[in-house]
């Protein structure tokens, strides 16, 4: 018993912990509260209206002149309103469902994408000596060898989420919603599978955190431009930029294989209003029908998360060997030796990637019309499945003929 | 049966896969994001109004259809008679008129009737102008107030004194009542 006892190792699980309760709540959570009101005020701007300008910290009340803005932009307390809101809405439960699926749908849709943020590598390491830890602190909640694969493996769960939704709500529009969003959910996990082979045998990888720290040495895998990857550095060997093109073929798929896992325009068939009410969660209020609601932001911060690990260098700071170079500071990675400063701001680069995909996810959504469900499925069967499995191929023969060293 | 041919436009293939219009799209919803953005920071003229700040009041035509309200002569004299035609044309049924004789002894007299009670139900009235239109006598108008609200169904029933108070008067129009003529 004592050599079990002995064999736990408090302080891993210590930090394991603090990692999880500080990326989980005070992190991905409220992200997932802004990026709803990200997308609010971000559509307004395209629609030229002014969004939800009025939720403010009501300074006011305790005599001040003025609500803070921020350059003038007001609203800033309106994720709180609205979870206020939904919480104190009434938690109705029609009489014609399946009360235990119907239970059980929420959380299966929001619990899986939180899970999947555990292999997420959103900084390099956290040199804490001056606190009196020796080790530097890796940040990564789990620093899994198969990221990718356990990233697949559970957030393919969440299409049981809206499965149940749509077929214990019991009624036609969800379970219309249920029945599209299956569909198309498992047909283009396979064009997302796909996708990221090539990039997988490039890393020779399946680990996130080595995955981000290659690309932080030898250049992103779109922006091949310094350390190994960069024809001026490495003795004219131009291996990393005929890679490329599949590289950004995989991109292309991958982010266009994303708006549909996560049933974003113009890939929100599951939940067309025009034809479908709400889609699956039409039965849904209060908290139940938050709990889809955030699953699928927070799904989306997930996937923008894997993007840019994959294909835009994870935390990496852009052209950092250089830039260490040019000032003298340190701002790339080196295993053991970062100072706490390039941690942190690792980490900052790493969400402000994170922030600039879902900006981008909103500004597409704002922009396109909805796909026609006939046209989803034959451009995930016959264009993305066919492309993805070409380029496979295409990336094995580039990397016998160019090896890269 | 004749047939016409659609013609439809002749796509070439990168418009087929939304390549060219998906950028051009793009450029387009960004352009309107940057455009209102410049204009939220620099607090500028926006393309919408703060409504409770801002108001349209100055804007608003002449014709505007704000809440109904009665109107009282040069003379001070009521102008509706009560013939209750506007409580049998409102189409919600929001007038509610209570017919009253004007005594003898008034100076008034020969007008025979006028409203003991006049109550418009805001919550009712959908503001489309019939009664106004309808009324024989120009004692009834459309004014230019929307803002109408209450904490309470009777706060928001006007009666007559108050359909008064918003009217106010308005000189001309009809002069058949009047003693010089
Ligand atoms: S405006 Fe229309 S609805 Fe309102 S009181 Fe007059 S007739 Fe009735
Ligand atoms: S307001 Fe005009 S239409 Fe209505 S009862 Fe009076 S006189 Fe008749």
């Amino acid at each position: 018993m004592d050599a079990l006892f002995a064999s736990i190792d408090l302080f891993f699980l210590a930090i394991s912990a603090v990692k999880i309760v500080l990326l989980v709540f005070a992190v991905i959570l409220p992200m997932v509260a802004y990026s709803v009101y990200a997308e609010r005020r971000f559509s307004a701007i395209i629609q030229d209206r002014v969004g939800p300008n009025r939720t403010g910290i009501p300074l006011t009340l305790f005599g001040f002149k003025k609500d803070i803005q921020i350059l003038g932009i007001g609203g800033l307390l309106q994720p709180m309103a609205d979870g206020l809101k939904f919480i104190l809405k009434e938690d109705f439960t029609p009489g014609h469902v399946n009360k235990f699926y119907y239970w059980l749908a929420p959380c299966l849709t929001m619990v899986p994408a939180l899970l999947t943020c555990a292999v997420m590598p959103f900084g390099s390491e956290l040199d804490l000596n001056w606190f009196g830890i020796a080790q530097p602190i890796k940040s990564v909640i789990a620093d899994l060898n198969v990221g990718p694969l356990y990233m697949f493996a559970i957030s393919s769960l969440g299409v049981y989420g809206i499965v149940l939704a749509g077929w214990s709500s019991n009624s036609k529009y969800p379970f219309l919603g249920g029945v599209r969003s299956s569909s198309q959910m498992i047909s283009y996990e396979i064009s997302l599978g796909l996708s990221i082979i090539p990039v997988l045998m490039i890393f020779g990888e399946l680990n996130l955190s080595k995955m981000s720290a290659y690309q932080d040495a030898n250049g992103w895998l779109l922006v091949p431009l310094w350390g190994d990857s960069a024809p001026w550095s490495n003795g004219w060997h131009f291996g990393r930029w005929l890679l490329w093109i599949p590289v950004c073929i995989s991109f292309v798929i991958f982010t266009i294989s994303m708006f549909a896992e996560t049933n974003r325009t113009p890939f929100d068939l599951a939940e067309c209003e025009t034809e479908l009410v709400a889609g699956y969660h039409t039965e849904y209020s209060s908290m139940k029908f938050a709990l889809f609601f955030l699953g699928e932001y927070a799904a989306m911060i997930i996937g923008s998360g894997l993007a840019v690990t994959l294909f835009l260098g994870g935390w990496s700071i852009p052209f950092a060997p250089l830039l260490s170079k040019l000032t003298g500071l340190q701002f790339h990675f080196v295993p053991g030796a970062t100072p706490l400063y390039t941690g942190l701001l690792h980490i900052a680069t790493f969400f402000a990637k994170v922030f600039g995909c879902i900006l981008f996810f909103i500004w597409v959504r704002w922009t396109l019309p909805r796909f026609r469900f006939d046209q989803l499925m034959a451009l995930g069967w016959k264009v993305f499945f066919e492309l993805a499995l070409v380029n496979v191929i295409l990336t094995a023969g580039i990397l016998i003929w160019c090896p890269l060293k | 049966m004749a047939t016409i041919t659609v013609q439809r436009p002749k796509l070439a293939w990168h418009e087929k896969w939304f390549i060219s219009p998906f950028i051009k799209g793009m450029k387009l919803t960004l352009a309107h994001a940057i455009k209102n953005l410049f204009l939220l920071i620099g607090r500028k003229e926006k393309t919408t109004m703060e409504y409770p700040e801002q108001k349209w009041d100055s804007h608003l035509p002449d014709y505007y259809r704000g809440a109904p309200a009665l109107v009282t002569d040069e003379h001070g004299r009521e102008r509706c008679v009560s013939c209750q035609l506007c409580e049998f044309i409102c189409p919600p049924k929001a007038i509610k008129i209570i017919p009253g004789e004007i005594p003898s002894d008034d100076p008034w007299a020969k007008v025979e009737k006028r409203p003991k009670e006049f109550d418009i139900d805001m919550i009712r009235c959908i503001y489309c102008g019939m009664c106004e239109e309808v009324c024989p006598e120009q004692a009834i108008f459309l004014r230019k107030d929307y803002a109408i609200t209450g904490t309470s169904r009777a706060e928001m029933l006007h009666d007559k004194k108050r359909l008064y108070e918003i009217g106010g008067k308005r000189v001309g129009l009809v002069n058949k009542w009047n003693e010089l003529k």
